[in-house]
């Protein structure tokens, strides 16, 4: 399964309660639809860490890395090619 | 306290029979252990009903009870704490009275005053009185909403009782859930008044009374929370209405210690109810016992506070403690009597402290509940006070950092922890007047929990239940203080459809416990509600006239302690070991589809979030809850219909896997 899918059934399992693919899009915001709140968002962190191999830091923490699945996807892309060098 | 049932009949062919008013009373015996009793009207014109738990002139006070020439009876469940002043002045006006009971008072009252009898009346009840010569039944429900009044049309008549079970064994055919209440429940956490979750089964609301006569049901309302509509606050310096405030609580719990048996009182660490137990302490002799409840789980528990002060005031304690597994073993039977949906688990402990009670010998408790309400006690007035302060210049980045102050686990650095504050505390910024304004993150976080609603209930909801609300709302709504709007709807949405029945009376009668509550004496809530707002919370420091009040007769550290809102431990006290069979039946698929109320899909991934355990939020312990206590609902009340009504009054009526 690709990050994004990974990503995608995530949210949607654990935030919407749903497999219904049509109702999440990849570049919505997590905040701005009340589907994540302050909780869930260490749950999404816990999440990636634990899946992809990765540490987010403290300054990383920032809706531009973890606010949408693009977002998720972009920042693990990122951090993964840094584990990777 | 005792429970009230009656039928009365709305056209002239219709003749109510005495089995009939018999049926009603099994469902009501938790509530009135002592005694039993029925009144037929002679024109089978009415039937009243009682159910005895004996607390004043236990000889006596037998009911359905009447006047001098028999042509007023009534059936009365509650208390008339000013009924030695009342009896006083009904004497000298020429009535004679053949008990010393509170229920003689109300007969006389009614003679003497007609239907504003009830102006007179300082106590909490809900009456049936039924007056032969106008051929005329007048049912109210005391000022606040402490005692449960609910009727139903049935054909030709009108049923009524204390509980919604006494009702069931009269109905033709089981009721149905309400999607409207569902709504509701999944949004206020209550019903609203006079909904119920059943269809077609109503409350009287607090406040209210009904009149039937030649057939015709009349409603209106006799008293309501109100405020200042231009800025006319009590005048006084704060040192007046320190003292003023304090000898109105001084009285209204002495009148409350009447009983002629022993009074003891709830003790949960907070400062109302430590308030109210220093008040006992000053103003009565008897020796006092306090009850508490303590948790398994450290973060729920206030034991310790609570042992400050039994110490500091040297009472009698005794606590009740509560195991997670206990309260998921015991929630069928908190649902039974709650006969409700609800969001939390919550009720169920205070079940079991109502059992430690009556375990104990006593039959009466004082309770703190109301302070909250109207001396401005709860975190979410001080949100609403720190979102109307931001409203002002909604750009600013530093004033909704104050809601650190109120919210100390809140992360409030990096972006993300800003984005989250301005997108969920920053809801309805842009109308800081709109009249649900102080409420909106409380409901609008609950309503996400509509999310696991099946497309049909989705289907069958009508309208919008906060559009509904505001638009209900009294004239004079807008014209109050934000801090005094804020007050009005938690009174009309959560205390009385709530914390006093569901998580009040509800759990008390469960095992015949009275429950009587200071802090909503109405000179209580009257005085307090014309006190200037910043004399209930000044700058963030909540109950400020009150800890005013009490700080000679507190230990400091209650008094400055942050308030910490009663909790029971919700999804983990169900998931943390292996669920009771119950819980995994009526939440699996099978069931979820043919009651038809949510979506079997989605609960199934919140169950595999809640057995998983981890990072567990707020929403998704208020939904299982929810939807498992709407599952025991439909369980309880609809597939188990005839069943339950045969189990009904028997000693031995528990939850059964049927």
């Amino acid at each position: 399964m690709s990050i994004k899918q990974t990503i995608r059934r995530f949210i949607l399992e654990n935030f919407l309660f749903t497999d219904d693919e049509s109702i999440l899009e990849d570049g919505d915001s997590f905040l701005a639809a009340g589907m994540i709140d302050s909780t869930g968002v260490l749950e999404v962190v816990f999440f990636i860490e634990e899946t992809f191999g990765i540490k987010v830091k403290d300054d990383e923490m920032l809706p531009d890395n973890l606010d949408s699945v693009d977002c998720l996807v972009a920042f693990i892309q990122r951090k993964q090619a840094i584990v990777a060098e | 306290m005792c429970g009230v049932a009656g039928i009365a009949a709305l056209s002239t062919r219709t003749r109510i029979s005495e089995p009939d008013v018999r049926r009603m009373l099994p469902a009501l015996r938790h509530r009135g252990p002592d005694d039993s009793g029925v009144y037929l009207d002679p024109h089978g014109r009415i039937g009243l009903g009682h159910t005895r738990l004996s607390i004043i002139d236990l000889a006596g006070g037998v009911q359905p009870m009447a006047n001098e020439d028999r042509t007023i009876w009534v059936s009365f469940n509650g208390e008339i704490f000013n009924y030695i002043e009342l009896r006083e002045i009904l004497l000298k006006a020429g009535h004679r009275f053949s008990t010393h009971s509170d229920t003689e008072v109300i007969v006389h009252a009614y003679e003497q005053y007609g239907d504003d009898f009830v102006q007179h009346l300082n106590g909490q009840f809900a009456i049936a009185l039924w007056d032969t010569n106008r051929q005329r039944l007048l049912l109210v429900r005391d000022r606040v909403g402490i005692l449960p009044l609910f009727y139903t049309r049935q054909g030709e008549r009108l049923l009524f009782a204390s509980e919604i079970k006494a009702l069931l064994p009269l109905l033709p055919e089981a009721p149905r859930i309400s999607p409207a209440a569902l709504d509701q429940i999944f949004t206020f956490w209550a019903p609203r008044s006079p909904n119920t979750l059943f269809e077609g089964i109503f409350e009287i609301s607090p406040g209210h009374r009904l009149v039937l006569e030649n057939g015709q049901v009349l409603e209106s309302v006799y008293w309501d929370w109100r405020f200042p509509e231009q800025g006319d606050y009590l005048i006084g310096s704060d040192a007046e209405l320190t003292e003023q405030l304090y000898e109105l609580l001084a009285d209204a719990t002495r009148i409350r210690l009447r009983a002629d048996v022993p009074v003891g009182a709830y003790l949960s660490g907070g400062l109302d109810s430590s308030a109210l137990v220093a008040l006992i302490r000053r103003h009565s002799t008897a020796p006092l016992k306090t009850f508490s409840i303590g948790f398994e789980d450290k973060s729920l528990d206030e034991s310790a506070y609570q042992q400050q002060l039994v110490d500091h005031l040297g009472v009698e304690h005794r606590r009740v403690f509560c195991h997670n597994r206990d309260v998921a073993e015991d929630f069928p039977a908190t649902v039974f009597h709650a006969e409700t949906a609800i969001l939390r688990t919550a009720p169920t402990p205070m079940r079991h402290l109502s059992g430690l009670v009556r375990a104990s010998g006593y039959k009466v408790v004082l309770t703190g509940e109301g302070a909250d309400e109207a001396l401005g006690g709860y975190d979410l007035f001080k949100e609403a006070k720190i979102r109307q302060f931001w409203a002002r210049h909604p750009k600013s980045e530093w004033r909704p950092l104050l809601l650190k102050a109120l919210y100390p686990y809140l992360e409030t650095t990096g972006a993300q922890a800003k984005t989250y504050l301005r997108n969920f505390y920053g809801i309805g910024l842009d109308n800081p007047h709109q009249p649900g304004f102080s409420h909106l993150t409380r409901w609008f976080t609950t309503a996400q929990c509509k999310v696991f609603f099946s497309p049909e209930l989705t289907a069958a909801l009508r309208e919008d239940a906060v559009t509904r609300l505001t638009e209900q709302l009294p004239p004079a709504f807008g014209r109050w203080h934000p801090f005094n709007r804020a007050q009005y709807l938690e009174a009309k949405t959560l205390l009385g459809s709530y914390l006093l029945c569901s998580q009040g009376d509800r759990m008390l009668m469960a095992n015949s416990v009275e429950g009587r509550f200071p802090f909503l004496d109405h000179r209580v809530i009257e005085f307090a509600n014309r006190l200037p707002p910043r004399l209930k919370m000044r700058a963030l420091n909540e109950k400020f006239l009150l800890k005013r009040a009490m700080a000679a007769h507190l230990p400091r550290q209650i008094l400055e302690r942050h308030k910490q809102p009663y909790r029971a431990p919700d999804i983990p006290a169900f998931f943390s070991a292996r669920p009771p069979a119950y819980v995994d039946d009526l939440l699996g698929e099978e069931k979820l589809k043919r009651y038809g109320y949510f979506s079997a899909k989605k609960v199934g991934f919140l169950l595999n979030k809640a057995r998983r355990g981890s990072s567990i939020t707020y929403k998704d312990n208020m939904a299982l809850v929810g939807v498992l206590s709407t599952q025991l609902c439909h369980h309880h009340f609809i597939e188990r219909f005839s069943q339950t009504i045969c189990d009904i009054g028997t000693p031995s009526h528990q939850f059964a896997q049927g």
